[in-house]
């Protein structure tokens, strides 16, 4: 595979949208025959006044999980919500197989089988962690049974009546994940995850993901921790200042760890 | 509350603001010739009431649901002292804005301790019960109200009973109150209660006492409230209940708020506005309410930074037009 | 004649039950404020107007043929408009909310009171130029005149009926909201609408369900109002007030708080009528301002905002 160049940063204005696609055709190589479940073409959003994402273009395949990396206030979680839908302005494209997403409001976007684990985990303090379990509604077949999730999940079985924010930040974790795999959704979002988690939930979380993709379910996942992203996922793609400014496969990474940690400054 | 005001005060607003007082003070100095001299004291009541709840509304940044409790409290207290004491009106008055300021200084002191939509509901809540004791205390008379006030004799020698120097009168004592109100919001007192309305933990964090300095705003809100209540018992010889009714307070918010909060000259507008707008209606009974109703609605949905609000964008457009050219 | 601190029993017994009935309303009314402003945060100052048109839409289905004669309608009664009327200010609050509360979500609370004050004086305006000040009569129904002597006390079945109902209704609302998977919804909503909304549900539309539901509730309180108290355009004028205090003594945005301050400060009023009678009308604001010093929370309220 040849080498990709680094942009320079006063070109990047100029070559963001060009390289996006670039960057999208380059890293096909594991299904270039396939459709993408998801694409993203040239995604653009603001908060209010201020642009966040610049242009983002990029595929995901089903079955996958991907990775978007990058320092804070790249526009990781920024684009996860664009895909959710939730913020106010958005320009550009973001097709879900051949449906467009970009006019849908979130609750529309929810029953096409999309499901959203925000940063801060969201769970409802005025609900028992019964309650924020099965808060999300069914959106498709296929989801996971409760037995399934507290399979996945033990501890959660032992804490159905306490009030949601009396758990852990583990298993906060572990429940925003457990009742948005009931739902039935194929396409997760999952944004930072392990943040803030000690080594031995952060090993769990890996073990879950594994376990749901095995099940099949496709996962966009933003991390700042790198060591426990490259474990799991299939590729990688790297935000920097609303952009996509780089991508590869998982093989690839032994070869370019250099540019990695520059990119995310470590 | 800080989404309310109009946070900078741009140079061009300075300008046209300035012109326009002076046109309104030289015209309230001949105004008696066009005008019916009752129906401008009212407009000057009604200013003065509203500049002064600009004070905690558009300065301090409080929501204060009660502020007829002041205007009628010096309304009463003027009213009933010029009646059973032998005294000249200008020493009522001061005995009326005391009444209130300490009033103030009480309620205040109770409401301040919370924010926002609480503290209007705790301002409405004791602004009713004194409607109430006004309803029930036998010297007010409840629905009559007190009435023949005598307008007396300005420091015993000017006699007010005409209505052209009863004009005259309540002019001197508004600017008096007037700008006694410009002259706090641009000391650094002003500064520091502009400041505690922006950034309150800021201030705090500059050794500020927030709650102190908006006590402060409060009491000579609700002083220059009763200078205002003061004047209208004076000026139009009575004192009822319709000064103390919760209907009063939503009306001077509605004042300050198509004028345009935290400006000087809003309040301004903003209460000629209503008063000639409810001298209009009056003939048409209730229609009153439905037009206040209306614009009050309006205002919230589509012009909340007033009249002054809306010249500035206005002129705004127009500079960046001519700076093209 | 049995006296009880200087008063006789009939008549402690009397401002008692007038005291619970006021206490049923201001129940109701607070209950609906509480949920507008627990799950909107709007200060909803017209649900005093919308109690209003709840009365007069009862008032209007009983004289449909005197309104509009000749066309055949019926005289629809109190116990049609017991279902019919809440129904109708349901629809109302519903439109209202789309039309207008939905502005000021995203704007300063202080707004949502300023634009409820504006709507109240519009809503009452216009009934005002129709009907004046004065009350127009509404008869208890039939099935519910007259009343019961039980010696210490007469029982006068309507106001039974009022309180029972009221009562009911009060913890039904309270059992939908806290125990069910509608209310999880609405609770969670409150603490995060976007987060709700990416999850599937429609948040705007159960806002505008919840808000009209709330308004509902005014409408209820209304017509069961029409009977004992006249239906005039000014009859929740003062009453709006009184439930501002309620719902800041039982604690803002609590459900519980509201039902339970609303029953008390009812029954307080109505022993301060007997022992007191000139602080009756103020009692419970005083109580009110101690509450806040005291125990700024409310009675039972959550987070202090």
């Amino acid at each position: 595979m040849p080498q990709f160049l680094a942009i320079q940063q006063s070109s990047k204005r100029i070559w963001g949208p060009v390289m996006n696609s670039a960057i999208v055709k380059r890293t096909n190589g594991v299904g270039m025959s396939r459709a993408a479940m998801l694409e993203i073409r040239n995604l653009e959003a603001w908060y209010g006044e201020s642009r966040a994402l610049r242009s983002i273009s990029l595929d995901v395949y089903e079955g996958e999980v991907v990775t978007l990396l990058g320092r804070n206030g790249a526009g990781k979680s920024t684009t996860l919500k664009s895909i959710m839908g939730m913020m106010r302005k958005r320009a550009g494209s973001i097709k879900l197989y051949s449906d467009e997403l970009i006019r849908c409001p979130s609750n529309i976007i929810a029953r096409k089988g999309i499901a959203f684990c925000p940063e801060n985990r969201g769970i409802f303090s005025s609900l028992t962690v019964a309650e924020n379990l099965t808060l999300p509604p069914v959106v498709q077949g296929g989801g996971m049974s409760e037995a399934e999730i507290f399979d996945l999940f033990p501890n959660l079985r032992e804490r159905l009546n306490a009030g949601g924010t009396k758990l852990s930040g583990g298993e906060q974790q572990m429940l925003a994940i457990g009742r948005i795999l009931r739902t039935g959704a194929r396409l997760i979002l999952l944004d930072e995850p392990t943040e803030g988690l000690a080594p031995a939930i952060v090993q769990q979380i890996g073990r879950v993901i594994r376990r749901l993709r095995e099940r099949g379910l496709t996962i966009i996942l933003v991390e700042q921790n790198f060591r426990f992203a490259e474990t799991l996922a299939d590729r990688h793609y790297v935000i920097e200042h609303g952009n996509v400014v780089d991508s590869m496969t998982t093989a690839e990474v032994p070869a370019n760890r250099d540019k990695l940690a520059a990119y995310l400054g470590v | 509350m800080t989404a309310i005001v109009l946070k900078q005060e741009p140079a061009t607003r300075l300008e046209w603001e300035k012109v326009a007082l002076f046109v309104l003070l030289g015209f309230a100095l001949v105004a008696p010739a066009f005008l019916y001299p009752l129906f401008l004291v009212r407009i000057l009541t009604f200013v003065l009431f509203a500049s002064a709840y600009n004070l905690i509304f558009g300065y301090a940044g409080l929501l204060g649901f009660g502020h007829a409790a002041f205007f009628g409290l010096a309304s009463y207290a003027v009213a009933q002292s010029t009646k059973t004491w032998p005294i000249t009106p200008e020493l009522a008055i001061i005995f009326g804005v005391s009444v209130s300021a300490i009033a103030g200084a009480v309620f205040g002191w109770l409401a301040i301790r919370r924010q926002g939509l609480y503290f209007a509901m705790i301002t409405l809540a004791l602004a009713q019960i004194v409607y109430f004791f006004f309803a029930q205390v036998d010297w007010a008379h409840g629905e009559d109200g007190i009435q023949s006030v005598p307008r007396g004799h300005f420091l015993g020698l000017i006699d007010l009973s005409s209505n052209t120097v009863m004009y005259y009168f309540v002019l001197g004592v508004f600017l008096v109150g007037f700008l006694f109100s410009l002259r706090v919001v641009a000391s650094p007192y002003g500064e520091a209660l502009k400041a505690v309305r922006d950034n309150e933990a800021r201030a705090i964090s500059l050794g500020y006492n927030a709650n102190r300095i908006r006590l402060i705003a409060f009491t000579i809100s609700a002083g220059l409230a009763g200078l205002a209540g003061g004047l209208n018992a004076l000026s139009f010889q009575l004192a009822s209940l319709s000064d103390v009714h919760y209907l009063l307070s939503a009306e001077v918010i509605l004042m300050v708020l198509i004028g345009g909060a935290a400006t000087t000259i809003g309040p301004v507008l903003g209460a000629i506005v209503v008063v000639v707008m409810q001298n209009y209606f009056a003939q048409f009974g209730a229609w009153v309410l439905v037009v206040q109703g209306a614009i009050f609605v309006a205002c919230v949905l589509g012009m909340r930074n007033g009249i002054v609000g809306t010249v500035d964008t206005i002129a705004k457009t127009w500079l960046k037009r001519a700076r093209k050219e | 004649m049995l006296l009880i601190f200087g008063v006789p029993i009939q008549a402690l017994t009397g401002q008692l039950m007038v005291g619970l009935i006021n206490g049923a309303f201001y129940s109701l009314l607070s209950l609906g404020v509480a949920i507008i402003f627990g799950m909107l945060r709007i200060a909803n100052f017209v649900h005093g107007a919308q109690y209003m048109l709840g009365a007069f839409v009862a008032w209007f289905l009983l004289n449909l043929p005197n309104i509009f004669p000749g066309v055949g309608l019926p005289a629809v009664g109190y116990w049609s408009a017991l279902f019919l009327a809440p129904l109708i200010v349901f629809a109302v609050g519903a439109l209202i909310e789309f039309l207008f509360i939905r502005r000021v979500y995203d704007l300063d609370h202080a707004y949502s009171l300023l634009l409820t004050i504006g709507l109240t004086m519009v809503i009452e305006g216009l009934f005002r130029l129709q009907y004046g000040s004065s009350g127009q009569p509404y008869e208890i129904p039939e099935l519910l005149m007259g009343g019961r002597n039980l010696g210490f006390m007469f029982l006068p079945y309507y106001r039974v009926w009022v309180i029972l109902v009221s009562v009911i209704v009060c913890f039904a609302t309270w059992f939908i909201i806290e125990r069910t998977k509608l209310g999880a919804y609405l609770r969670a909503a409150t603490e995060d609408p976007e987060l709700v909304r990416a999850f599937g549900i429609n948040v705007p539309m159960m806002l505008m369900l919840t808000y009209g539901f709330g308004v509902g509730l005014a409408g209820f309180a209304g017509v069961m109002a029409a009977p004992i108290y006249q239906v005039s355009p000014g009859m929740g004028q003062n009453l709006i007030i009184i439930v501002f205090a309620v719902v800041v003594v039982g604690g803002m945005g609590s459900i519980l708080g509201a039902i339970i301050s609303g029953f008390l400060l009812g029954i307080v009023e109505g022993l301060t009528k007997v022992f007191w009678p000139e602080a009756s009308t103020t009692v419970i604001f005083v109580i009110m301002a101690l509450i806040l010093l005291v125990r700024p929370n409310g009675l039972i309220g959550k987070v202090a905002k």
